[in-house]
């Protein structure tokens, strides 16, 4: 990239352009007011790149608002520089590979490396069920759980009155009394109340709001907690819908200043445990609501070190490097023999043939494992009923079938798109070097061995290493097929034969037992790695069968 | 650049222009609502799904019309709205109202993403079982809105004396009719099918997790661990070698056998019953006979409305849940839209003389609600799985039954 952008700098036009203020207006300017008005302003190009960068920026203007409103500064940081980068590089004559290359690196900015790096963090939290949120939502979410309405206390029918801006709840008792009381005023005998139907409609001193007021000042109302009495274990009067209240009582209490919430019945303190990120006892009980904190290596240490987790891990990597090798290897040699099958000129036919084979890859790959599925059925599928003739192969249940069954269906998905990169280089293939080859008294194998191969490898070889890092990650075969079953019955945690290590993740992220996102992004994390060291490796060498070619 | 100054600013200023236009659309909701109460008085967002979606976006509109709220729907799968949810509320960007299931409850109580709603002396118009569905740890969180569960369908064409009170004898009944399968239940080849099987497993006194004296369940006491337990795991090994029980009899290759007559009885719900009745079928719901013993008792699940913990509109949600969704027109509505039975006594009451409703709802009076305990997650995989390898013969069932209770204990104390 540093390469291209060079030239243009050094360019006689640019060097008079270095300041902000220089450029058009500067000491040798005649061409400047040229270019910026008689050449651009006028022009169709400029208006549509004005009209359009326009575009952009009032939706930018409208994202800045918006997330100012929603206190995300993170968010609003990036829209801003965003915003100042376009309109500098197109109302700007210096940044030409700037405005081809901008568009992209925004969006490889929001959707790639914006994606790594918060899955990156997640692997450091400890975000998951349980831990879903931040601290002030998990006691909210305690205490509110805990409040619970005293046990045979009666319903009042309720209104909500206001005294000035301050509110207060109306509300007739079951003996037909009516009564008023605010947060800071326990309920007394109000005077002057009419009551209509059963629930107060007019109160000296006090305003009756309507629905409409009420929904206006709803978050406050719902709030509002109204002591019976001046004993705070009767409870208080709350209301969920404005027109009903009911007695609730709370036996959790929270002191923010030491951080801590006691539960006023048995005594027992929990106190915040920032490293866990939960309510814990001296007992080492923990309230079931947590929220999200930084756990450091925590979660790639357990990959390694935890015996429950290590042992299925690896047996996952192991198999994972085995499917997708193994599928690379099946389907390249699948795909190079169609290929040079139907290469050959004596073969009638041949464009049928090809137009055929593509079909498998022309057709949704979840369906057709979902219909590979079905015809692996042992008792009623077409494989064993129709082709085996009645056979009871369990090919979905036995662990070494399973993974037999998951490498079959992928062989069947992929072998097209190696046909057709065979094909594609095979053609390319001049045939001088054949008669060459015939000169020199080679046989059709010798020829296949060192000349076909060696050529074919140099063009395919780069797919051949993307395949592999793709069918790494081949999660829609594997989970629609088996589900990665047959399950290991002895194992720790959710994992079975078939499974590869992305629908590992896929089950301890999203799976039964509890979702351990955090977990989840450290293994996404190694299988990164994997990958990516993989594939480096593998380049490195493609680049010595080029020199050969 | 100084000469591009004004082109900047026009820029700008167009951008601010159009900004403003686009941002007008939404000032009103929270505008002038003091003087112009009855125009906008907030707004409700629910995510509800397809099926569910026609009943409450009427009742939506009646609200809407009472109220001045404007009611805003996001259809969603009902598969993806737990987790949504679970991920969203905190964010804040989550809806008011959802519709679910009532064994997502334990995981939505323990993300701390729902709110407790109060029904007050409603709660007794609706199923006992549906209240105790919708309540975690003795606090209600959900307005109930359906029940459903299965039942014993029986194809009267193929099968002329009365039902027996066993399990044997029905497979004996069964097999005399001579079709290609006996008593269909289904399965499934890798992950098994423990729901389908759980009223032959409560039939001899292995529930899955003890009780507590409100009913509310332990999870710290798995109950399956027992005698009764590799009693029921034995008698599924046997219902395998006999070929009562096949893995390989999926979901839909019963439905099609039963369809096609080839099979007496099937164990199914409601949702396969309706195409069972369209087809032309004389069926009828029977209660699961017993196997081993005691009360057979299918898990129920109750469906319903919650409402999120973070909702800034906590009033119009409550609201327009208890007081709107909770009415018997809306639950027959919502009977009629997905063939499930209301939870409002009431309405099923009203629909009485709907005999396949009302027979799931009477095997439905014996059922017990499917544990919402967040432990339950730890059970479904090896509970599956051990079924299967039992059904397939690939071991002695009471060591693998005490093996899975091993590992389904281990699960649940890691988690």
């Amino acid at each position: 990239m540093s390469r291209t952008t060079t030239p243009p700098a050094a360019s006689p036009r640019s060097r008079t352009a270095r300041g902000p203020s220089a450029g058009p207006a500067g000491p040798d300017g005649p061409r400047g007011p040229r270019t910026w008005i008689g050449a651009q302003t006028f022009s169709a190009g400029f208006v549509v790149k004005l009209v359009l960068v326009g575009l952009v920026d009032a939706l930018g203007v409208y994202g800045v608002l918006a997330s100012a409103a929603q206190q995300q500064w993170g968010v609003l940081a990036f829209l801003v520089a965003a915003l100042l980068v376009v309109n500098l590089v197109y109302f700007s004559r210096r940044a030409v590979p700037g405005k081809y290359l901008v568009p992209g690196l925004v969006f490889l900015l929001v959707y790639q490396v914006f994606v790594v790096a918060y899955t990156g963090w997640t692997a450091f939290t400890n975000y998951g069920d349980g831990h879903n949120s931040t601290r002030e939502d998990a006691v909210e979410a305690i205490l509110v759980q805990d409040e619970a309405r005293v046990p045979d206390s009666p319903t009042y029918a309720l209104s909500v009155v206001t005294r000035g801006d301050e509110l207060a709840f109306a509300v007739v008792d079951p003996e037909g009394d009516a009564l008023v009381g605010a947060t800071e005023q326990p309920l007394e005998p109000a005077d002057g109340a009419d009551v209509e139907g059963g629930r107060a409609v007019a109160l000296d001193g006090y305003d009756v709001l309507d629905f409409a007021q009420v929904v206006a000042r709803q978050s406050d109302v719902f709030a509002m907690r109204v002591p019976l009495s001046d004993d705070p274990n009767d409870g208080s009067l709350r209301t969920t819908d404005g027109s009903a209240g009911y007695v609730y009582a709370s036996t959790m209490v929270y002191d923010e200043a030491a951080g801590t919430i006691t539960d006023t019945t048995t005594g027992t303190v929990y106190t915040a445990d920032e490293t866990e990120g939960s309510f814990v006892a001296e007992d080492g009980t923990a309230l079931g609501t947590g929220w999200r904190v930084f756990v450091g290596l925590e979660n790639f240490s357990r990959v390694l070190a935890d015996p429950s987790l290590r042992g299925p891990f690896v047996g996952v990597l192991l198999w994972t490097f085995g499917f997708a090798i193994g599928s690379v290897v099946l389907t390249f040699g699948l795909g190079l023999f169609l290929a040079i099958t139907l290469n050959d000129w004596r073969v009638r036919g041949r464009t049928v043939y090809r137009s055929l084979l593509i079909l498998p890859y022309a057709f949704p790959a979840f369906l057709s494992a979902l219909v590979w599925r079905g015809m692996l059925n042992r008792d009623f599928g077409f494989v064993n009923q129709t082709l085996l003739g009645g056979a009871e192969i369990p090919w979905l249940t036995d662990p070494v079938l399973a993974k037999v069954a998951v490498l079959t269906v992928n062989l069947w998905l992929g072998f097209p798109y190696m046909f057709l990169i065979c094909t594609g280089a095979l053609q390319s293939i001049p045939h001088e070097v054949y008669e060459a080859g015939r000169l020199d008294g080679a046989k059709p194998w010798r020829m296949f061995r060192s000349l076909t191969m060696p050529l074919l490898l140099v063009s395919t070889a780069p797919l051949l290493i993307s395949s592999f890092a793709f069918n790494f990650n081949n999660f829609n075969v594997v989970y629609l097929t088996t589900e990665g079953g047959p399950q290991d019955l002895s194992a720790p945690v959710d994992v079975g034969a078939s499974d590869i290590l992305i629908t590992f993740v896929y089950k301890i992220a999203f799976g039964g037992v509890n979702r351990q996102y955090g977990l989840a992004c450290a293994i996404s994390i190694l299988i990164f790695l994997i990958v990516a060291t993989v594939s480096a490796i593998s380049f490195r060498k493609t680049r010595a069968l080029e020199e050969l070619g | 650049m100084r000469r591009s100054i004004p082109v900047l600013a026009t820029a700008l200023g167009l951008s601010l222009v159009l900004a403003g236009c686009s941002g007008g659309g939404d000032e009103p909701a929270s505008g002038d609502e003091p003087t112009k109460p009855a125009e906008s008085a907030g707004t409700l967002t629910v995510w509800v799904d397809d099926t569910r979606s026609g009943p409450v976006k009427e009742v939506a509109q009646t609200f809407e019309a009472d109220t001045g709220v404007t009611v805003k729907f996001v259809q969603k799968d009902f598969g993806d709205i737990r987790d949504d949810f679970i991920s969203q509320v905190p964010t804040g960007q989550g809806p008011d109202i959802i519709v679910g299931a009532h064994d997502w409850l334990g995981k939505l109580v323990q993300n701390g993403v729902v709110a407790p709603i109060e029904l007050g002396d409603k709660a007794g118009d609706f199923l006992d079982v549906a209240i105790d569905a919708m309540s975690y740890d003795g606090t209600l969180y959900g307005l109930p809105y359906s029940v459903e569960n299965i039942g014993l369908v029986r194809n009267n064409a193929l099968v002329s004396e009365p039902t027996p009170d066993t399990f044997d004898a029905l497979v004996e009944q069964a097999k005399a009719a001579g079709t290609e399968h006996s008593v269909l239940i289904q399965q499934d080849e890798t992950t098994g099918d423990p729901y389908h099987l759980y009223p032959l497993q409560t039939s001899f006194g292995a529930p899955v997790f003890a009780t507590d004296d409100t009913g509310a369940y332990d999870g710290s006491q798995l109950a399956m661990d027992t005698e009764q337990g590799r009693a029921f795991a034995a008698y599924v090994g046997k219902l395998g070698a006999e070929g009562v029980l096949k893995t390989t009899v999926s979901g839909d290759i019963a439905k099609e056998a039963f369809l096609a007559g080839q099979a007496p009885y099937m164990i199914t719900g409601p949702w396969n019953v309706g195409d069972f009745v369209d087809a032309g079928m004389d069926v009828s719901i029977e209660p699961i006979p017993s196997a081993g013993g005691q009360e057979s008792q299918p898990f129920v699940g109750v469906q319903g409305f919650f409402i999120s913990a973070k909702s800034e509109n906590a009033l119009l949600a409550n609201e327009f849940v208890v007081n709107y969704l909770g009415t018997e027109d809306v639950q027959l509505a919502l009977y009629e839209a997905g063939g499930r039975a209301p939870a409002l006594s009431a309405a099923v009451d009203t629909i009485a003389d709907d005999p396949v409703v009302a027979g799931f709802a009477e095997v439905g009076k014996n059922g017990v609600p499917m544990p919402s305990i967040p432990a339950m997650d730890s059970v479904w995989s090896d509970w599956g799985a051990t079924q299967v390898a039992i059904i397939n013969q690939q071991g002695d069932p009471g060591e693998m039954w005490t093996q899975m209770c091993a590992s389904i204990a281990a699960k649940i104390a890691a988690a």
